[in-house]
């Protein structure tokens, strides 16, 4: 477990050599492959985010933009006093903060609420901002003046992807690791192993929050002027939502196989037909659910194992079903 | 004089209007190999969840090693130092052999990790008699092997008491002695073992002391000799002797 393997090396290498090259991008281009490049690097920091959470707990949280606005407004608020970084960090402590209560009060109790009090969450998060601020000044909006020009923006983004990627790779290494990988084996065996199953929920939750956080905060000086509807925007959460489950979550990876070809088709729909973007969207959310449950990793892993011939069902897998 | 490894006084547990423990107390003392036997629903596998946490008795107190530990989640009891399996078996079926043992090991009483958690659960498994199986999905493996794993699982944990729910049940008569040496192995080893079982034989050889239930009752308490011949406990098994 300490040791690495011959898989785990070349997958590091790939991906090095993957992140040296898309590096060099703004290089090449400062203009429309930038942006849409940002935007994928973005979101292959959210959904990967969420998937460290949402993968091995199965829960479903829609509350992707109240983390992502709070890091905004972290750096929005704080750009004429503090330094970038420091905003950066104070985005993904806040975020995590919030987490930590969310996932204190609701991950004790079913997925269901849980799904819908992330949701009604971000939403009264941004009220919240919004009514504040409108008591406060008289404008609805902050301006975030900085120097970074996208490029800035795309390496920033770059580089915490690869933090949210190697965290996660270490956590798979760890007890943590290991005790989510116990969980999803049967929760009740894990408790009685001595794992406390929901300290180890919210601790996830926190760390997956404080990158959405900080995507928020490093995604801030993109905007020169912020409002609460467009950071605080539900569609954030679930187009994180959609992508992480069209990719799969089973795998830290997967949801990068969703979020390339899905940021790129959505870059040329909301341009073709920027009126029924939301619709793309809904219809995309439906067709995933019925026709991809599992993904297209989880898809392509079940075709692959139904070439190998069905084993039989174990028994054990069918005792872990039953009472204790 | 020490505490008691385990003391039950007075638990009691309900489903609906069903009381399936009802006002029950017994003492196990440390090292000692306590049978807990009872007609089908009498409340055995129930007591069990009371004493590991799985549920949370209505009344009455559970003690280990005079520490209460009634009303504390499953969690926490387990790291005091209480192992369990499961009546019906329960591995981790994505897993092979060695990591299902280290599970207990890495997060029960010695919190070991890396090679000395793997070194552990390797010695585990030898000790239920399953070297050279450690990297065995264990999904592939028998039911008997996979009782094998569960109880090293459970011994991962270095447990102050251990609790087994019909651990030697759905064995074949050969299964079943290696199943009864094994036990014993682990009784003269000192450890505390609570076991819940309807094959008489294996309580005859393997217990000192047992307590019989009865729809929720504690009906008779004593040396295994006395309880087995006592009218009342013969008068509760008849027609439900699953003896095997
Ligand atoms: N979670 C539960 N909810 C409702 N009723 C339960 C529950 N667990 C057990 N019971 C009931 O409580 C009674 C005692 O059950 P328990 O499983 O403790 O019996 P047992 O002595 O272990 O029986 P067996 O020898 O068949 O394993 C039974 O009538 C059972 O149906
Ligand atoms: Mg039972």
């Amino acid at each position: 477990m300490t040791q690495l393997s011959a898989g785990e090396i070349r997958i590091a290498l790939i991906g090095a050599a993957a992140v040296a090259a898309a590096a060099m991008l703004p290089v090449f281009d400062q203009g429309f492959y930038l942006t849409l490049s940002l935007n994928i690097v973005l979101f292959a920091a959210l959904c990967t985010a969420w998937t460290l959470f949402s993968g091995p707990t199965h829960y479903i949280s829609l509350a992707t933009a109240a983390f992502f606005g709070l890091g905004t407004y972290s750096v929005a608020l704080g750009i004429d006093v503090l330094p970038f970084p420091v905003l950066v960090a104070a985005g993904g402590a806040v975020a995590a903060l919030l987490a930590g209560l969310v996932g204190a009060a609701t991950l004790r109790i079913s997925g269901v609420y849980f799904v819908i009090f992330t949701l009604g969450l971000a939403e009264l998060i941004r009220q919240i901002v919004s009514w504040t601020q409108v008591k406060l000044g008289a404008s609805m909006g902050l301006y975030v003046f900085t120097d970074f020009s996208e490029a800035h923006i795309y390496w920033m983004m770059l580089a915490l992807t690869v933090a949210v990627f190697a965290t996660g790779w270490l956590i798979t290494r760890s007890r943590l690791g290991f005790a989510l990988q116990i969980i999803g084996n049967d929760e009740q065996v894990a408790r009685h192993c001595g794992i406390d199953t929901a300290r180890l929920k919210i601790v996830l939750f926190m760390i997956s929050g404080a990158f959405i956080g900080m995507a928020g905060a490093i995604l801030a000086p993109r905007y020169s002027y912020v409002e609460p509807p467009a950071a605080f925007s539900p569609t954030v959460s679930f187009l994180v939502v959609i992508m992480a489950l069209l990719g799969g979550t089973r795998r830290l990876w997967g949801p990068l196989v969703g979020v390339v070809p899905f940021t790129i088709v959505m870059e040329f729909v909301s341009a073709r037909f920027p009126n029924d973007t939301p619709i793309v969207i809904g219809l995309a959310f439906l067709a995933i659910v019925f026709v991809l449950p599992d993904g297209v990793l989880g898809r392509l892993e079940q075709l692959r194992a139904r070439l190998r011939r069905s084993r039989p069902a174990s028994p054990a897998a069918v005792a872990a079903k039953e009472p204790a | 004089m020490t505490a008691p490894a385990l003391s039950i006084v007075g638990a009691r547990k309900s489903f609906g209007g069903l009381v399936a423990v009802n006002d029950v107390s017994f003492e196990v003392e440390k090292g000692e190999l306590f049978g807990l036997i009872g007609p089908n629903g009498s409340g055995k596998t129930t007591m069990l969840n009371l004493i590991s946490g799985a549920l949370e008795p209505d009344a009455g107190e559970i003690r280990l090693s005079g520490e209460p530990i009634s009303g504390l989640p499953a969690h926490q009891i387990a790291r005091r130092g209480v192992a369990r399996t499961f009546q019906l078996v329960r591995v981790l079926p994505s897993m092979d052999a060695e990591r299902n043992v280290m599970a207990g090991v890495v997060f029960g009483g010695r919190r070991l990790w890396g090679a000395e958690a793997r070194d552990f659960a390797r010695e585990l498994l030898a000790l239920v008699g399953l070297r050279g199986r450690e990297q065995v999905p264990v999904a592939a493996m028998t039911y008997i092997d996979q009782k094998r794993v569960e109880l090293a699982r459970a011994l991962g944990a270095d447990p102050q008491v251990l609790l087994l729910d019909e651990w030697l049940a759905g064995l074949n008569p050969s299964e079943l002695a290696i199943g009864i040496e094994l036990i014993e192995t682990l009784s003269r080893q000192g450890r505390t073992i609570v076991m819940v079982e309807h094959v008489m034989d294996a309580i005859r050889t393997l217990c000192g002391r047992c307590v019989v239930m009865s729809s929720g009752r504690k009906i008779k308490d004593g040396s295994v000799a006395d309880v087995l011949s006592d009218p009342d406990v013969v008068q509760a098994y008849l027609g439900d002797d699953d003896d095997a």
